[in-house]
């Protein structure tokens, strides 16, 4: 059998090899070399050794942006892992028009965050239709400030996550339902058992490998969680800058001429260091689903 | 495949034993008791007001004129007398025409660069045999570790020394050629059964013959997957490109939408206008290819 010449293959790898070395080897690489550098947006920079490290061993707005990820991930993390199950489970059955449904759930999820948020900012707004709604219907007396207060602010990012997740999420479940046995939801049903206990004693131990998925998933994301936070804040982190996250600190030393794009990598390795264990578990449950 | 069967929520216990056997051939819903249905449909449509009732508030906010009061306790979701000239405000007050053309522009780079630099490589990886192929996608496989917001700072000063910092190219460049989709391309090209391949190696086809004649035929699904990912990740994107950009010229239709919010809180009209004039184009993309989509996410298209 006649082989193909051996540059062949290089020729048609040409792009990736490229692409993996410039932009993918080399980053990873520079930015533990930027770490130790005070290397500033518009150029320049010199080697510092760890100042970098001891600045974030005092830097207050840190202390907020990691307390703020933690809330982030134990608010997302319950509530992502089941609501979008639910909508799994109504979507799972073939009634007419269900395709519709299934579209419409998804839509939030391919809007741009900036889109989402900015429909936030006037959803929640002192005057908006949220606080309008509760006003009218008695659960408020006075509008909340969904938009001003540092946690207040933070939940408020949250449900855009959360709400912005659902569709991603329902429809990693929808395949795994449909591995969930039948027989065994029949079984259950003949003995007795309601949908409510169907759904904590057939369909969730049914897709318990996805939910292990969906909660790795949802943690990495909350650790990464930028758009919602600037956009809803207007850049400017909420009042005196506590509603931040780690990746929104990253992106403020990047830009401008207060930047500090070394300080900014000493972050970046900060959160190599906090994602790097989840991002690996998600790799091993990725090749094992496939 | 989709069969669970859940018998109305107030009688679980009368459900009849012979139910679930008429069922086995899949008309799951005509079996299904009236009551059930009447549930499920009252639940999709409480879930759709949900998902998709803020975008409507939103389009309705930006067909209300001036002259419409849009703070009333009682909301008004279709505007008294609809008008356009929250879009043209828009247009007057950043260039969103300019804004969209630049969005479109590194979405087709991205669309581009992905279509051609990982359908090669992919079919390298998956046809072809040579040294250095396990290295290399051990590599690629090491890539996927990192989340890009831990290089991004590492990845402008690449983008600045090429001396892209600033322009649309450096924006598009960095996934121009993404690791996740080789893989992709690669596992779509690994699922073409070997002997179609042979055939053709015994007749002397050249590894470029195969690729066009046997592979491009047989991975179009997993194509069309990877382009509108890459065309939506691009379009939607917004921390790289407000990292690259600064000149408010260059900005694309999510930096832009950003900058208008901040120059125009004072009116919500305007603002759901620039929000609609980002996310209409999506849906019409999203809407006219979405059973691509669904099917790409079926196949473990999943982006972290």
């Amino acid at each position: 059998m006649k082989t193909q010449r051996w540059f062949t293959p290089w020729l048609l790898l040409g792009p990736a090899v490229v692409w993996l070395l410039v932009f993918n080897l080399w980053p990873a690489i520079n930015t533990v070399v930027l770490a130790f550098t005070n290397a500033k947006p518009l150029g320049g920079g010199s080697f510092t050794g760890l100042a970098n490290f001891e600045r974030m061993l005092n830097d207050d707005q840190l202390v907020y942006a990691l307390v703020n990820s933690i809330v982030y991930m134990l608010v997302c993390l319950p509530l992502l892992l089941f609501l979008p199950l639910l909508l799994a489970v109504l979507l799972e059955k073939k009634l007419p028009g269900i395709t519709f449904f299934r579209t419409a759930f998804y839509t939030p999820v391919i809007a741009s965050a900036v889109v989402v948020a900015l429909i936030w900012t006037w959803l929640l707004e002192d005057r908006g239709l949220v606080n309008g709604l509760a006003q009218q219907l008695g659960f408020l007396t006075e509008p909340l400030p969904f938009l001003s207060g540092r946690w207040l602010l933070l939940f408020s990012a949250i449900s855009l996550t959360v709400w912005k997740g659902l569709g991603y999420y329902m429809i990693i479940y929808l395949s795994a339902l449909g591995n969930v046995s039948r027989q065994l939801h029949e079984a259950a049903a003949v003995d007795g058992a309601g949908p409510i206990r169907r759904f904590w004693s057939v369909t969730v131990p049914g897709v318990r490998t996805t939910m292990l998925l969906v909660s790795v998933l949802v943690t990495v994301s909350a650790l990464r969680v930028f758009t919602e936070l600037f956009v809803l804040t207007n850049g400017t982190g909420g009042p005196g800058g506590r509603t931040m996250s780690l990746v929104m600190l990253i992106q403020m030393y990047s830009r401008g001429f207060t930047g500090h794009l070394g300080y900014a990598s000493a972050l970046s390795l900060l959160l190599f260091v906090i994602t790097v264990g989840p991002m690996l578990l998600l790799l091993r449950l990725n090749r094992k689903a496939a | 495949m989709t069969q669970l069967t859940t018998p109305p929520a107030d009688a679980p216990a009368k459900k009849p034993a012979s139910s679930p056997r008429r069922q086995r051939r899949g008309s799951g819903f005509g079996t299904m008791r009236r009551r059930e249905k009447v549930l499920r449909y009252v639940l999709l449509l409480l879930a759709l007001v949900v998902t998709v009732g803020p975008f409507v508030w939103q389009l309705s906010t930006s067909l209300k004129g001036a002259g419409e009061n849009i703070y009333t306790s009682t909301p008004q979701f279709i505007p008294s007398s609809p008008t356009f000239e929250n879009y043209l405000r828009v247009a007057e007050t950043i260039p969103v025409l300019s804004y969209a053309k630049n969005s479109l522009i590194v979405a087709a780079m991205a669309v581009a660069g992905n279509a051609v630099g990982c359908t090669l490589a992919g079919f390298a990886l998956a046809k072809l045999r040579f040294r250095g192929r396990t290295l290399f996608l051990a590599l690629v496989l090491g890539t996927l570790v990192l989340p890009v917001e831990v290089t991004i700072v590492s990845q402008y000063v690449t983008v600045r020394s090429l001396g892209l910092a600033d322009t649309l190219v450096g924006v598009a460049l960095p996934t121009a050629v993404a690791m996740l989709n080789v893989l992709l391309m690669r596992a779509a090209f690994m699922a073409i059964p070997d002997e179609m391949d042979e055939a053709a190696v015994i007749d002397g086809a050249s590894a470029w013959q195969r690729l066009i004649h046997i592979g491009l035929p047989n991975v179009r699904g997993m194509l069309s997957v990877i382009t509108i990912f890459a065309f939506i990740g691009a379009w939607d994107d917004f921390l790289w490109p407000l990292i690259v950009l600064t000149d408010p010229q260059n900005y694309t239709l999510t930096v832009g939408l950003q900058y208008l919010s901040g120059a125009f809180t004072a009116n919500p009209r305007v603002i759901a206008a620039g929000t609609m004039i980002a996310f209409i184009p999506i849906v019409i993309v999203f809407a006219t290819l979405q059973r691509f989509f669904f099917r790409g996410v079926e196949e473990g298209a999943i982006k972290g």
